[in-house]
């Protein structure tokens, strides 16, 4: 199939941007759409020109490496998957995808398609962990039975694999789901009581303190996220939050 | 005398780690506060190393060349993660698990590191749990287990469909703690550019900042390489796109002794390819083979049908199919171990059986199993005479209650939905065993220079089992190297902080400096992709899942023919002082063109075909093992580390001899 792309350029973090166009020819429909930015990247180099810059990795949906806001969607038309799983199929022939980064004021472009994800790292420093230090006499694993329930509520939230597109795709660049993911996790585990307030509380500062947006509830998070984190724990988050602050006296 | 101490310890084996632990020198936790340990990559093995390490005091350096500690590629892991617990009361134990380790790997691990990992692995899941790591459990609120190819017993704890994300996670977590806390300073997107070594010793590297292109110089007491393993060598593999040897190979060249390069493991479930743009495999676990049996059509005209859209496979009768690892191997079937089952597909493709357009795929069919499954569930729920269609529903429900997501992933990327139709599955590489050379406590033969997790050769031999890569990166970084590395570290309190501006700092990175601009000024006419295809090629041709003399002599002219055209001819757009795609994988490449010259003449000197080396030259000839793999104790029970040389061609072969005191040698028998 061919196409015709509108690519977000931008040499650097403090250059302006903009859209250029590129037709791209003979692209297999079994192609992923990194791979259609592969060919595209190739052409451009034996052209002389410098290929786009974008982030990826894993390329098979996990590692949250990849990112793109492509027709206007957070990793494109397709549900539950990230762009690295998007499949050409999903397109037409003769039709014009825009390709543009993440945008959101805590997470700025460093070139072409790549943003800077590090305000989500330190919301994670901030308190996304238990404080258990390594040793080998750590108490036997099956000495804590977890309910069942509990222990997969805790696998669903973790599930998040932190590529951004929550905050990318919310009108409010509120990075709500993202961290209600990890709150939630250890909200639902025994090992996670200890510092279950503190935890809701630093984190939710780190992010107000990294410029993201607040949550409004429009839900558009939930429809982009690849992994289908639900809102509910935002809900989760909400009553974390307000219980800690009510009860810590912080 | 050889050049290789392995620094066993003395004794029983199941003494050595505990009278190792009680012997080796330690640091005072003052003392600590003044030592810097660098850690490169921070997948499980470097992530738990770096965590463990700033949790006793160590300061920590830890790089990754991702925007997240969280990104390196043990994410992907699916299956799971093997432990001795014997929590399923089914007779396992330490020994249980250091014996199939030490099996599965054709006895060309060493006993002393395999019995340690046996030994900590129960640990590393109290570990995780601690730390919040939801694995999947029973409805009495204990943890559940699975059972994985080749052993006997239910070992392999697991997190749904993605274990490796899990304990990665885990890993970040502790690692996040650190960073919070001052103890470990991230350095994301950056990449090790070379080791600096002085007066024979680790001190530091030389890493360039991905963002703005800098040559940055890092001093430290320790370094430790935990990068991971060299399959993207093959182009396609099931690796991330950003997966390399670099670290190791620049190690290699600065002293590191590079440990049997060529046992590599090829996956046999795995996506096949669909064309010339493909630019990555992507796996399907394991665990399908326990439910999927593999067949390809028994008549080559149903094969022609079928490509040619004239057939169907559903339209094949069972008496049209042959089901060849069960007809092969009546005993384990479609569970043989991996470097069996990906043989076993190459040969029936090689012989024309395959049954996609470019004739490298069979099948993985899950009918038999979603009739089995439904039948009994129909029963379970009291459904009476269920009609055929009822069955199927039914049926259908449960293979998507165990393999739901790697169902959707498979239809995502193909297009056909597998409970319809069967899976179409070829093999690819997956997993590297060989890799830099240690002694028993992690270190390389640099000394204060260490390697933990995939980058290192020590604990899978020629193969390594199933949920076996997590448990080792998990007890390298977590229950080995923070013990063992105290120990050179001892000597170290008196050293005080390491400038970085003396000589062989200055030289390293001028070194560094150089080689980049050389690239970058070559401007030929060639993407580096061009180069990385044709080396894939040639070692997926010529130094893939069969080997033999004629074939690998040419692989290694042909290699560096391909580098040198390479450094003639290829072509890097944009600038050094910046961040550029193209030159750090320029620079990737490069390496793998070194490499992949020596991973070829170490396959080409191990006349024996041992785990996922097969020398066709070494097959059993008659008897009950006709056309099975032969390995050779005579005159390869030796690890092969190779020395550095200037050139790949030139290595120097040094042997590590492997005595076997507590297993005996038996050649593996799956029939």
């Amino acid at each position: 199939m061919n196409l015709t792309l509108k690519v977000w350029r931008q040499k650097d973090a403090k250059a302006k941007g903009g859209l250029e166009t590129y037709q791209i020819k003979n692209v297999s429909e079994h192609s992923s759409f990194l791979e259609m930015l592969d060919l595209l990247n190739e052409d451009l180099i034996n052209k002389g020109e410098e290929p786009v810059a974008f982030d990826h990795d894993c390329r098979e949906g996990i590692c949250g490496m990849c990112s793109l806001y492509i027709n206007g969607e957070a990793h494109g038309p397709d549900r539950k998957v990230t762009t690295c799983q998007l499949h050409m199929r999903m397109f037409k022939d003769g039709e014009t995808v825009y390709i543009e980064p993440w945008r959101s004021k805590a997470m700025p472009v460093i070139k072409d398609l790549i943003v800077d994800r590090t305000s989500l790292e330190r919301i994670q420093q901030a308190g996304g962990f238990i404080s258990v230090n390594t040793s080998g006499n750590t108490q036997d694993a099956n000495a804590l039975p977890i309910p069942k329930p509990m222990a997969d509520k805790a696998m669903d939230a973790a599930t998040c694999i932190g590529c951004g597109a929550c905050v990318a795709t919310c009108k409010n660049s509120s990075a709500m789901l993202f961290v209600a993911a990890k709150v939630a996790q250890y909200s639902y585990l025994p090992q996670g009581q200890i510092e279950r307030k503190e935890r809701a509380l630093n984190m939710v500062e780190q992010m107000d303190k990294e410029g993201f947006g607040n949550c409004t509830n429009t839900g558009a998070c939930e429809v982009e996220c690849p992994k289908g984190i639900s809102l509910e724990f935002i809900a989760r988050l909400n009553s974390e939050y307000l219980g800690a602050s009510v009860t810590s006296g912080q | 005398m050889s050049k290789l101490d392995s620094k066993i310890p003395e004794g029983p084996i199941k003494d050595k780690w505990t009278n190792h632990k009680n012997h080796i020198n330690l640091v005072n936790p003052a003392n600590k506060r003044h030592i810097d340990v660098i850690v490169v990559g921070t997948g499980l093995a470097g992530g738990s190393a770096a965590a463990s390490l700033a949790e006793m005091g160590y300061k920590v350096k830890a790089f990754a060349y991702q925007d997240s500690p969280r990104r390196a590629h043990s994410i992907a892991a699916q299956g799971g993660i093997n432990a001795a617990k014997n929590y399923q009361n089914d007779g396992d134990s330490t020994y249980r698990l250091f014996y199939d380790t030490v099996k599965g790997g054709d006895y060309r691990s060493r006993e002393a590191n395999v019995y340690r990992l046996a030994e900590v692995s129960g640990n590393i899941i109290d570990q995780c749990v601690a730390q919040g790591v939801p694995f999947a459990r029973d409805y009495g609120g204990l943890l559940d287990n699975r059972s994985f190819g080749g052993v006997l017993v239910s070992r392999t704890f697991y997190a749904k469909g993605q274990t490796g994300q899990q304990l990665l996670l885990g890993a970040y977590s502790a690692m996040n703690r650190q960073i919070g806390k001052g103890k470990i300073t991230m350095y994301n997107r950056h990449e090790m550019m070379d080791l600096v070594v002085i007066d024979g010793k680790a001190r530091g590297i030389i890493a360039r900042n991905m963002i703005t292109g800098e040559i940055e110089k890092h001093s430290a007491h320790a370094v430790v390489i935990a990068s991971g393993g060299y399959g993207n060598v093959f182009f396609l593999s099931t690796n991330a796109m950003g997966s390399n040897v670099s670290a190791a190979w620049k190690i290699h060249k600065k002293g590191a002794f590079f440990a049997n390069p060529c046992y590599t493991q090829i996956h046999p479930t795995c996506i096949p390819r669909s064309g010339d743009q493909q630019s990555k495999l992507t796996l399907m676990s394991e665990s399908l083979r326990n439910d999927g049996r593999i067949w390809v059509p028994k008549s080559i005209d149903d094969v022609k049908a079928i490509r040619e859209g004239r057939k169907k496979p559903t339209d094949l009768s069972e008496e049209e199919r042959d089901y060849y690892l069960e007809r092969r191997y009546p005993a384990f079937g479609n569970l043989v171990p991996r470097d069996v089952a990906s043989r076993a597909a190459k040969e029936r493709c090689d012989a024309g059986f395959g049954v996609n357009a470019t004739g490298e795929a069979v099948y993985l069919d899950f009918k038999s199993a979603i009739q089995r499954y439904g039948k009994e569930r129909a029963l379970v729920s009291g459904v009476d005479n269920p009609s055929a269609e009822k069955i199927i529903e039914l049926g259908e429900q449960v293979i998507e209650e165990k393999y739901g997501n790697l169902f959707q992933m498979y239809e995502k990327i193909v297009d056909q939905n597998p409970y319809k139709t069967p899976m179409m599955i070829y093999p690819a590489v997956h997993y590297t065993m060989g890799g830099i050379w240690v002694d028993y406590n992690l270190m390389t033969t640099i000394p204060g220079c260490y390697a933990a997790g995939e980058a290192n050769f020590s604990d899978h031999g020629a193969n390594r089992l199933g949920a076996s890569a997590l448990m080792q990166g998990l007890a390298d970084g977590y229950f080995v190297l923070p013990y063992t590395i105290g120990d050179y570290l001892a000597d170290e309190i008196r050293t005080g902080p390491i400038p970085t501006d003396s000589p062989e700092f200055n030289a390293a990175e001028k070194e560094v400096k150089d080689r980049l601009e050389k690239l970058i000024s070559i401007k030929g006419t060639k993407s580096v992709d061009y180069f990385h295809k044709r080396l894939g090629k040639i070692m997926w041709d010529n130094v893939g899942m069969a080997r033999n003399e004629q074939g690998l002599k040419e692989a290694m002219v042909e290699i560096k023919k391909i580098r040198e055209e390479f450094w003639k001819d290829v072509r890097i757009p944009g600038g050094l002082n910046e961040l550029n795609p193209e030159l750090e994988k320029a620079g990737r490449v490069a390496d793998f063109l070194e490499l992949g010259e020596l991973f070829a003449k170490d396959a080409l000197h191990r006349n024996e075909s041992c785990g996922g080396h097969f020398r066709e030259e070494s097959v059993e000839l008659d008897g009950e093992q006709k056309g099975e793999a032969k390995r050779n104790d005579k005159d390869y029970a030796y690890v092969a580390a190779w020395e550095y040389k200037g050139e790949p061609a030139d290595s120097v072969l040094h042997k590590e001899e492997l005595t076997f005191n507590d297993i005996e040698l038996k050649q593996r028998s799956y029939k």
